[in-house]
């Protein structure tokens, strides 16, 4: 009897693994859904969840990838120039500054920047633009809103937008952008740029002031100074003196147009506990709108039907049209239908499906993410065959910010102005071999820092004459080469410290290292490292891990000695990192974001005279002088400036690396096609090994079975005797 | 050199558990129950097995948890342990990143400079393969079996000479000849234990003499991300699984014993209120009481910088934190056991003869019921461990085990997450977390099922 | 056994208020409201003002436990106990740190968890259950002591290894399923395949081990002894009396688990990406948002609560001597 059991369930795996092998074709591990196959549909992962998508709270990138798509503020980066350009994107032209004395009179604009008081940009937007459809905008025939006065029977069914059925849309007026800018100073907003612009926008702080009094009072009935609209598509913005920067601020989200329809319908009480809210179901007149928020899992944005004309810029960079960037030049935008963000918190498979062709890009720069790829210091990638046979292509860009390791110099032993702390930050400075650095830990995915300035910003200077003397040399073969150890202990003992002993005390230096805990296996390496750099000199380093609240109190204190910090640009323009050593901006005294409470008169005075010019020759002179006062004192070690590495599967059309900018989707394009026949082919199951653990199995049942008969036919006996 | 004694937290305690441990095997030599149960577990060979095995473990784990402060000349201080003194210069051998088990260069290209001057990408030499490795390293293989060889030699000579003194010894114990002391043992006249615990001191003799001697030539598991050597790593993380295993219990026990036997013996409101505490701690699922405490103890913990001078102490601290919320999360369980079996003690005649007779409370329930609690509690601490050991990589998975510092199995396989997506795949630091881990717990588990075997009332009536 | 219903379901308010006051004591002694504030606020450009803000928004603007700026009852209940901590028995969850919905996300999040762990649990109970019987019908035999020692190396496996090496063999070599992800309806079964294969055999050790001891007691009983002297065949017997007897503690074991069953698995769930509440709890631990900790820690408690009444209903059930007073 077992035996013929058993040979019916051979019978039945082989029939299933016949039937299995049998229907070759498409694959099985494709997470889309298969009608999508086909489809103009762009596949991405994001690995940080987006806390909000409110364009007046978010300052995240992981947040910007959405927003930066669905808001549009007046301005915008050009896609393809470098150096980064601004260029209008809802603003008819890049409005010029006016300069307003201390009575509001208009002052030439060669006028001295001393007597400059206030500063007016007038902002005139094209007509035409519409929202996207949304339900805040739909409107009953007489004219009053569907959805502006909901009672609780009508939110019960409401769990997500796409409940409310009417959708309207409204023509972009500049109303919108200056209820956008008050929202900036809401308490209610709670805006992390709040404090930045208190200090430039007139009457910034105090509309703040008066808006924490009366709590629930409608934006638009009360007035901001700073802002004021002109016309219908025109508003102007008023800045406390001369801050030229300020144009930057206008390509952000934060200055993109918010319609008072969302608050009314966003505020109505209730919907908030179904999570509709601003934050998450965002308004706006970009490419994209939102169609599906679901940060937990995946969220989706399409093509929004009402955008604008836009098209795909003419021209570029002399490079771009060998590099197939211009095929689409004057293609009106966007090309995508559809992006797909799905939610990949392990970088295991969050890589294993890039390669089986199911994301598109590997946009994000995580340290574990593009690991296939190693860059060395020379410059060239070096890719594993299995990408290179997938026909993937790599492109690297310097990221505008920098990482480095800063000294509190308010701190006894390594800051103050004493030559002795000097010569001990430059010992330290020298000693630590960043190279080594981004090899381990960033994959090669770094460029060493010379100082503050990093590439593809106005002021950084390329090859021998940009290197810091003091730290690094030219060597013979032309590279760049650190100075030997030798000469770092010369200087600590210079300092005083011959070996890291301390003359005065006669006992080991001790110092220590404030860093944030990232709570990952990484920390422990990088600790290790850390403390293996110090230890060539000597030198004791006592790591102090805190969480990161509690480490950017030790820096608002005062009480962290060395720690590692980085400057991630909000706009390309030096000034943006050159004000990380400007004195008034220290951290402990002004709240500034001077982390290391540098202070020098000379590189101060110097700064105030940089600021205000434009990009040229008598600012490089400048900046060339800053740059060098910054190496001479040394309050940092200058670590490295990240690199973004961008792996592009074949099907995806060119696309350039844009750091600055976030609201590059539009210029996507991909062929479908391609991608469908490349993923089948990828992605057939193996089916094989699968056969041989059944066989296994079955096998071991055998004697199994065996016993059973022959227990079965045996005389009863006590078992337990 | 100069060298100062360091005691840790956990040290300690480590010490301590010792001491206790000592006192209890000698408590418990007098109990004819435990003695018989004793003698049952010997008869199982897997039983014997393991328990040299953990023993093993055990002596690794001490040795690393006798901690001293060196300082050299240059006035660099470092704690370190009597087992990194011995193993040294093993995790002193660091490289510049990864590379993998027995491997001579690393296992990713970077430029060398030639010593003409010239720039070569390819992959370097590892350092400290270098140094040691007398002989071209291109007969990898030829040299791998040398060492092997000679080690293997080596540990079966050491071997003889451990396995001729102790027969000695015991023949000269027990006044019998040594020919014939060696003939019961190796046809187990007298039962299986000798020859059992003999043959397997010689396999770990003879496998410890070639991993040590090997892992002075190679890295024999590799080197990790900032080319710390894995062998070196996985074995410092025994420490830290034992004293997850081992301290955790030592909090719970006398939680349970003191709470479980007032409760039984009491009943009344003092039942009530340790019922109402256990059914609340126990009501809270365990990840996220754990969760919950970790967190809270780690912002304690680095917002208060001032009560830990150094990384090693700070780290320390959050090992010993998690032992103790750990043993306090698990005392319930036991707790209950306890109280359920005093319940039935109390009313035993012994017991009721011993109320009558006037003896005071405390003298019944330390002289007659905690005794007979004894079996329960070695049970309960004997099964947990294994389970403690695997908890602790899971917690320092979901971001609540250990210190990212601290060495353990936890953050090795947590590395490994990231390194399983590299390519190419680097595979050693988690193949050496397993190795490692699996014989502790699976000798746990072994023993422990033994020891419940021989103690369980219920299991031995089958 | 409605008076012993309700009596029980009254226990648990006195248990759920320890608990909420251990959770509470837990965060906000340790944890300021100014931590919390900053820490979703991130780093650039933070003002001191801004932070004020967010905790007026946020409600974190209180004292703990009596507010002397209010007279009456409101000082003891405008305090961010009883409006952070208590206010969770009106399973009102509130707002998380980053400001979603927490009952809202936990509604959603609930069913990808189901998805995964209720194939998990049946096919786990018949898979053990199976191999269970299995050695203790071949008890004492090489078969039954190889089954042991083979459940014991199950077990002495850690459950990341299991996770980590199916997703690479069943995932990424075979390329039989997708890797991670998760969809709602039909189409989860692709989804679910790969982390319901990886449950049960990284439970299989406990399992069968368990079980096997379940009916090792029961094959030792004296009816046992009774249906063999009776001649029934060794087969016969264990299905008709040691399964079915058997069962009552197979059940009860089993009923208490089921509601916790809602909560998900924390690891399995974010290794695969499913959106659950075990990865919820997770990303929560990770980034220190104590609001969906202190409410999940909270539904938690209810769930175990529940399953402990509904193993006594069961008990009752499935043993009619046990009768609830």
């Amino acid at each position: 009897m077992a035996r013929k059991h058993l040979s019916k369930t051979t019978l039945l795996t082989l029939a299933a693994i016949l039937l299995l092998t049998a229907c070759k074709g498409k694959p099985w591990n494709d997470p889309y859904p298969a009608a999508d196959a086909d489809a103009n549909v762009y596949y991405a992962s994001f690995s940080e969840q987006p806390k909000t998508l409110d364009p007046a709270q978010s300052y995240s990138v992981d947040e910007a990838v959405f927003t930066a798509q669905i808001y549009e503020p007046p301005l915008q980066y050009h896609y393809l120039k470098r150096p980064y350009t601004l260029i209008p994107l809802t603003a008819t032209e890049v409005p010029k500054p006016i300069f307003l004395d201390a009575n509001d009179e208009e002052l030439p604009a060669d006028t001295a920047k001393k007597n400059i008081v206030r500063t007016v940009y007038e902002i005139h937007i094209q007509p035409g633009i519409n929202y996207q459809p949304h339900p805040a905008f739909a409107k009953k025939p007489d004219g009053s809103y569907y959805y502006h006065n909901l009672s609780a029977a009508d939110l019960a069914d409401k769990k997500s937008l796409a409940d409310f059925t009417q959708t309207g849309t409204r023509e972009l007026v500049a109303d919108d952008y200056v209820y956008e800018i008050k929202r900036l100073a809401d308490p209610r907003v709670q805006s992390p740029i709040f404090g930045f612009l208190g200090k430039y926008i007139q009457g910034f702080t105090d509309f703040n002031a008066q808006l924490k009094q009366n709590n629930n009072v409608d934006l638009r009935q009360v007035p901001l100074q700073g802002t004021q609209v002109v016309d219908k598509y025109t508003y102007k913005i008023i800045i406390n003196g001369y801050y030229p920067q300020f144009l930057y601020w206008l390509a952000m989200p934060f200055f993109a147009p918010v319609p008072w329809e969302a608050d009314a319908f966003y505020q109505q009480p209730g919907l908030a506990n179904s999570n509709i809210s601003l934050a998450w179901y965002p308004i706006g007149t970009g490419a994209y709108m939102l169609e599906e928020n679901n940060p937990n899992r995946q969220m989706v944005m399409t093509r929004n039907p009402n955008y604008h004309k836009e098209y795909y810029p003419m021209e570029g960079e002399p490079g771009d049209l060998k590099a197939g960037l211009l095929t689409k030049a004057g293609q009106q935008l966007p090309f995508i239908d559809k992006f797909v963000f799905t939610l990949e918190k392990e970088s295991i498979p969050r890589w294993n499906k890039f390669l089986q062709g199911y994301y598109d890009q590997s946009a994000i720069s995580s340290d574990s993410f593009d690991q296939a790829i190693k860059i060395d210091s020379a410059g060239s990638p070096e890719i594993t065959p299995l990408i290179k046979a997938r026909n993937i292509s790599l492109q690297t860009s310097v990221s505008p910010g920098n990482y480095y390791l800063g000294f509190n110099m308010l701190d006894s032993i390594v800051g103050r102005d004493s030559e002795r702390a000097r010569k001990l930050r430059l010992a330290i400075a020298t000693a630590m071999n960043y190279d080594e650095y981004i090899a381990i830990f960033l994959n090669g995915r770094g460029v060493l820092a010379q100082g503050p300035i990093p590439p593809g910003i106005f002021g950084y200077r390329e090859g021998k004459e940009g290197i810091n003397p003091f730290v690094y040399e030219w060597n013979n073969n032309n590279q760049i080469q650190r100075k030997s150890l030798d000469e770092a202990k010369q200087l600590l003992k210079e300092a005083g410290y011959p070996n890291g002993r301390d003359l005065t005390t006669d006992e080991a230096l001790l110092l220590n290292f404030d860093v944030m805990s990232g709570g990952t296996a990484d920390d422990q390496a990088f600790y290790s490292w850390m403390r293996k750099e110090f230890n060539q000199l000597g030198i004791q380093l006592q790591i102090r891990d805190t969480q990161y609240s509690r480490f950017q109190e030790k820096l608002r204190n005062g009480q962290a000695q060395i720690f590692m910090w980085g400057w991630q640009a909000d706009y390309p323009d030096p000034e943006n990192f050159l004000f990380l050593l400007y004195g008034p901006n220290g951290e402990v005294k002004y709240g500034g974001e001077n982390a290391t409470n540098y202070q020098n008169d000379q590189y101060d005075a110097l700064f105030k005279k940089m600021r205000n010019l434009p990009n040229g020759e008598a600012r490089q002179h400048i900046i060339d002088q800053m740059v060098a006062i910054a190496w001479h004192d040394s309050p940092a070690v200058w670590g490295f400036y990240p690199q973004g590495f961008l792996l592009t599967q074949s099907w995806v059309a060119p696309t350039k690396p844009n750091e600055i900018a976030n609201n590059t989707l539009k210029f996507l394009s991909i062929d479908p096609k391609l991608r469908a026949e490349l993923r089948d082919s990828w992605n057939q199951p193996i089916l094989w090994p699968l056969t041989v653990v059944v066989l296994i199995i079955l096998a071991g049942l055998l004697p199994i079975f065996y016993y059973y008969w022959r227990r079965q036919h045996r005389p009863v006996r006590d078992n337990n005797k | 050199m100069t060298f100062h004694p360091v005691i840790l937290w956990t040290d300690a305690l480590i010490y301590l558990l010792i001491i206790a441990s000592i006192f209890c095997v000698r408590w418990a030599k007098r109990q004819e129950q435990l003695r018989s149960a004793w003698r049952q577990i010997l008869q199982s060979r897997l039983a014997i097995i393991s328990l040299v095995i953990l023993v093993t473990y055990a002596a690794i784990g001490f040795l690393d948890s006798i901690h001293f402060r060196a300082t050299d000349q240059n006035q660099i201080t470092s704690v370190e342990s009597v087992f990194d003194y011995l193993v040294s210069p093993l995790g002193k051998n660091d490289e510049k990143t990864y590379s993998a088990p027995f491997a001579t260069h690393l296992y990713n290209k970077d430029i060398i400079i030639l010593p003409n001057g010239l720039h070569l990408r390819d992959f370097p030499h590892l350092k400290f393969v270098d140094e040691e490795q007398m002989n071209p390293v291109d007969n990898r293989t030829l040299d791998i079996i040398r060492h092997c060889t000679l080690s293997t030699l080596g540990g079966i000579v050491i071997w003889f000479i451990i396995c001729a003194l102790s027969i000695m010894l015991a023949a000269q114990r027990q006044q019998q000849k040594f020919l014939t002391k060696l003939n019961k043992i190796v046809k187990e006249k007298e039962g299986i234990v000798w020859r059992t615990v003999l043959i397997t001191v010689g396999v770990i003799i003879v496998l410890g003499f070639n991993l040590f001697d090997l892992s002075h030539a190679y890295h024999i598991l590799g080197t990790d991300k900032v080319g710390q050597d894995v062998f070196y790593e996985t074995l410092k993380s025994i420490r830290t699984g034992l004293i997850i295993g081992t301290l955790t219990t030592l909090i719970t026990v006398p939680f349970a014993i003191t709470f479980g036997m007032l409760s039984g013996y009491f009943r009344g409101w003092v039942d009530d209120v340790i019922q109402y505490v256990y059914t609340t701690v126990n009501s809270i699922p365990d990840v996220l009481l754990i969760a919950a405490a970790v967190l809270a103890l780690q912002i304690f913990i680095s917002n208060h910088p001032e009560f830990f001078s150094n990384l090693v102490q700070r780290a320390d601290a959050r090992l010993l934190a998690l032992c103790i919320i750990l043993g306090l999360t698990s005392w319930t369980n036991l707790c209950r056991l306890l109280r359920g079996e005093t319940l039935k003690l109390r009313e035993q005649d012994y017991v009721q003869a011993a109320i009558a007779l006037g003896t005071s409370r405390k003298q019944i329930l330390i002289k007659h019921i905690m005794p007979n609690l004894m079996h329960l509690v070695v049970i309960a601490l004997v099964m947990d461990f294994s389970g403690l050991v695997l908890a602790e990589a899971v917690l320092t998975y979901v971001g609540v085990g250990v210190d990212p510092t601290t060495l353990s199995w936890g953050n090795m396989i947590n590395a490994a997450r990231f390194e399983l997506a590299r390519e190419p795949v680097v595979w050693w630091p988690l193949l050496a977390a397993f190795l490692f881990m699996f014989p502790l717990v699976i000798c746990a588990n072994l023993f422990a099922d033994a020891v419940r075997d021989a103690l369980d009332p219920r299991i031995r009536k089958l | 056994m409605i008076a012993y219903l309700i009596r029980r379901l009254l226990y648990l308010i006195p248990v759920l208020i320890g608990v909420n006051l251990l959770t509470f004591a837990l965060y906000f002694i340790v944890n300021s409201p100014e931590d919390i504030a900053r820490a979703q606020l991130g780093g650039k450009h933070i003002d001191q003002s801004v932070v004020q803000d967010w905790e007026d928004q946020h409600g974190y603007n209180k004292p703990l436990f009596y507010n002397n700026k209010e007279t009456g009852i409101a000082a003891l209940t405008d305090t961010l106990f009883v409006k952070k901590s208590l206010i969770l028995f009106t399973f009102n969850f509130g707002v998380s740190d980053s400001g979603r919905n927490i009952s809202h996300d936990v509604s959603q999040r609930m069913w990808p968890s189901i998805y995964i762990a209720i194939p998990t649990l049946i096919i786990g109970l018949l898979v053990n259950i199976t191999f269970a019987m299995l050695l203790a019908f071949f008890r004492q035999t090489y078969v039954d002591l190889s089954g042991v020692l083979f459940c014991i190396i199950m077990m002495s496996i850690s459950g990341l290894f299991y996770i980590i090496s199916g997703q690479y063999f069943i995932g990424k070599v075979l390329q039989l399923v997708p890797i991670s992800g998760f969809e709602g309806g039909f189409s989860a079964f692709k989804f679910v395949i790969l982390p319901v294969v990886v449950g049960v055999i990284g439970g299989i050790g406990a399992g069968t081990r368990w079980y096997r001891t379940i009916f090792l007691e029961e094959m030792g009983k004296d009816y046992i002894r009774t249906a063999r002297a009776k001649g029934l065949a060794e087969s016969r017997v264990l299905f008709k009396h040691v399964l079915k007897n058997a069962m009552i503690p197979i059940v009860t074991g089993v009923v208490v688990i089921i509601p916790s069953l809602f909560l998900g698995s924390l690891i399995m769930e974010s290794f695969f990406g499913i959106p659950g509440l075990g990865s919820y709890t997770i990303d929560a631990i990770r980034q220190q948002d104590f609001a969906i900790v202190r409410a999940m820690v909270f539904l938690g408690t209810i769930l175990y609560c529940i399953g402990l009444i509904m193993t006594d209903i069961a008990y009752t059930i499935v043993d009619p001597r046990v009768r609830l007073q």
